[in-house]
């Protein structure tokens, strides 16, 4: 891959620099996301090495780690858009499992439609988004703590107010609640394709991603996303609304929570205490493999969606590759390092930098 | 910083092809027969790691490769999708434990439907039999209760207290309620006291009360060894150990000290070891020469340790199998 990238030395740089062909080459090696593009294609090559002849590289393959890219690129675009901005959010992993509790408790404690129970789910997302930004503009504190502070809340909430409510951890039978036919139509329809069934949340992911690099890409707003990001003092002053700009991405990234959520209990049935626990990392992860900076103003809703497709292919590739489960977060954690390193790598290489 | 990458670019080549390497091996025997497991309980989790220890020694004895896989946390979702995968990469058998048949239902019945072997371990054996699973291999939790309320009732209980430390699981209640069942067959009564898992001084205390309040308590059953630690410490201060009978569900090292050294009657074992030793046998002898057991639930437990096979059930524990 080294041998294709840019040219060696500068001198050569500046005559690459006038032959067209190698300027576009060079432009798409300086895009954010070309290292979650290489490590996209490395991650393939190497689970299909290992397990082409084990259903990897096969429709039913691909239908079960898009699945799980899916749910994690749905809330890694959100991530994504809010790390642009310069900030972080810690509490989309436990407000799935609040989510996914309230849209399962409301119709079977009230027995209203299973609707009822989804707009409920939004509202709260909606709220708990809102007060995160807030919190994070008022205070001024990092928001790494104020939504660390948040994801213990929401969690030892939802534990403790479906235990008062229903002595227990888990919700089911939600398939037996009204409208839940056209709920699970609606976030859990399984697509016949060559023999494999894709879920629908592949779809969502999809939308979710084409919404968010358009917004990103195309319109003031996502002007003003890098702006915040990169410097938001600089930004204010030049009249953007940080306030505003702030809070409203970490209203999407509780709302990007809430329609995982949804997408989950439709597909299990089931609501627990416990779901969504971990993956604001594996969110934060997937956009940094896409080229997502963790100091902000810098990285692409692509990135995002290519470090979520990563992290599916890894986590179901070893079950492909029979490596057994002692060793997956190991695999997991060097894949990951591996395609940031490619990332920094490819990066650098382009920009001409010298080590 | 260069030479740095290039280092990194070697090294991670090396890496990735030690991976190939390491996971070649299975891959490389395809006539071999292969065999995953997915189950709820992670490998890092004592009561798991017999389990897992159990399918390793099965698949070495039966010439076999067996894959674990399990998800980082309990996250019937990810675990769903873990026996997608499974089912996709198409193995000559499976075995699952099905802690929430609603979540994982679709996935074993489509494992069933792409004609791959199914056996259930450890939990759901009331719904294999619906998702069209050949057999279970686990406790029945009822029937264990039954068997330690059978047992305790010989060892003359009349008055016990059940002691629940998780009020709703209904595992729990089913163990209970076995119980229950068993000593009021034999002409006694049992209370059943709620404690809090999370807090053994004030369990403690509320088996002291429990126990103060009616003198003719002659037995007490725990439900786990959370429950049966802060039970023999409410025993041992009110001067009752050995006067009030003790037994307990699972093992820890405590209750195996206070079986052998004879301050607790026995504590009932599911045997976790079988149940991954022998889903991987029935499934290989399955493949091999279609043998089928007409028993839909395999039941590993009660076992009962007692003072007489303590000693040996401590070294076996320490070896990992027990």
């Amino acid at each position: 891959m080294s041998a294709t990238a840019a040219p060696q030395d500068p001198a050569s740089i500046r005559t690459a620099a006038r032959s067209k062909d190698i300027s576009l080459w060079r432009r798409f090696l300086l895009r954010p996301e070309v290292g979650a593009v290489f490590g996209a294609i490395i991650v393939w090559g190497v689970f299909a090495s290992l397990a082409w002849n084990r259903g990897f590289v096969s429709w039913r393959g691909a239908a079960t780690y898009l699945e799980v890219a899916a749910q994690l690129g749905i809330l890694a675009v959100a991530v994504a858009l809010l790390m642009i901005a310069g900030e972080f959010d810690l509490s989309v992993g436990s407000m799935i499992g609040a989510c996914s509790v309230i849209a399962a408790l409301v119709p079977s404690e009230f027995g209203v439609s299973v609707w009822w129970g989804v707009l409920a789910a939004l509202v709260f997302a909606l709220v708990m988004g809102f007060l995160n930004g807030l919190v994070v503009i008022r205070t001024g504190l990092p928001s790494f703590i104020v939504t660390l502070a948040s994801l213990f809340i929401i969690r030892g909430v939802t534990v403790g107010v479906t235990r008062l409510i229903t002595g227990r951890t888990q919700v089911g039978g939600l398939q037996k609640l009204p409208g839940f036919d056209t709920a699970a139509a609606v976030f859990a329809t399984d697509i016949p394709f060559m023999g494999a069934a894709f879920p629908i949340s592949i779809v969502w992911w999809l939308v979710v991603a084409a919404v968010g690099t358009w917004v990103l890409m195309r319109t003031r707003f996502g002007n003003w996303i890098f702006a915040v990001g990169g410097n938001a003092v600089a930004a204010r002053m030049v009249g953007v609304p940080v306030d505003r700009v702030k809070i409203s991405l970490f209203m999407t990234t509780a709302v990007a929570a809430w329609l995982v959520a949804m997408i989950e209990i439709t597909n299990s049935r089931s609501a627990d205490v416990l779901r969504g626990e971990q993956r604001e990392f594996y969110a934060i992860i997937a956009a940094v493999i896409g080229g997502v900076l963790l100091t902000g103003g810098y990285g692409t809703v692509i990135g995002a969606v290519l470090g979520a497709l990563i992290y599916g292919m890894v986590r179901q590739g070893v079950v492909f590759a029979g490596i057994d489960a002692d060793w997956v977060s190991a695999v997991l954690g060097a894949m990951l390092l591996i395609a940031v390193l490619v990332n920094r790598y490819v990066r650098q290489r382009a920009l001409g930098v010298r080590g | 910083m260069n030479r740095f990458f290039r280092l990194f670019a070697v090294f991670a080549l090396v890496a990735l092809s030690g991976l190939s390497v390491f996971t070649g091996q299975a891959a490389a025997q395809d006539d071999e027969i292969r065999i995953v497991i997915v189950s709820h309980g992670q490998a890092s989790d004592p009561f798991w790691s017999v389990v897992q220890n159990g399918a390793s020694q099965a698949a070495e004895d039966m010439g076999v490769t067996v894959e674990y896989q399990a998800p980082g946390t309990f996250d019937m979702v990810a675990m769903a999708q873990l026996i997608d995968a499974a089912v996709a990469s198409d193995p000559d058998g499976l075995v699952v434990s099905i802690p929430d048949a609603e979540a994982l239902g679709p996935s074993i019945e489509a494992a069933v439907a792409a004609g791959i072997p199914v056996i259930s371990m450890n939990s759901g054996s009331e719904v294999a039999a619906d998702l069209g699973i050949m057999n279970h291999v686990g406790q029945t939790e009822y029937e264990a209760g039954l068997g330690g309320g059978q047992r305790m009732a010989e060892a003359g209980a009349t008055k016990a207290l059940c002691v629940n430390q998780e009020v709703g699981n209904s595992a729990l209640d089913d163990r209970c309620r076995g119980f229950t069942d068993a000593i009021t067959e034999a002409g006694g009564t049992v209370e059943v006291l709620a404690i809090e898992l999370s807090d053994p001084t004030g369990a403690q205390q509320s088996i002291e009360a429990a126990l103060t309040a009616d003198p003719e308590l002659n037995a007490v059953f725990t439900l786990g060894p959370t429950g049966a630690a802060p039970a023999m410490a409410a025993l041992d201060s009110m001067g009752k150990t050995g006067e009030v009978s003790l037994a307990t569900f699972d093992l820890s090292p405590e209750v195996l000290e206070a079986i052998r050294d004879g301050n607790m009657l026995f504590a009932i074992d599911q045997q976790q070891y079988l149940q991954g030793y022998l889903p991987i046998v029935m499934l290989a002898l399955y493949e091999e020469n279609l043998n089928t057991i007409a028993n839909p639930v395999i039941m590993t437990g009660p076992g009962f340790v007692t003072q007489e096979n303590a000693e040996r059930v401590i070294s076996l524990s320490e070896a990992g199998t027990r």
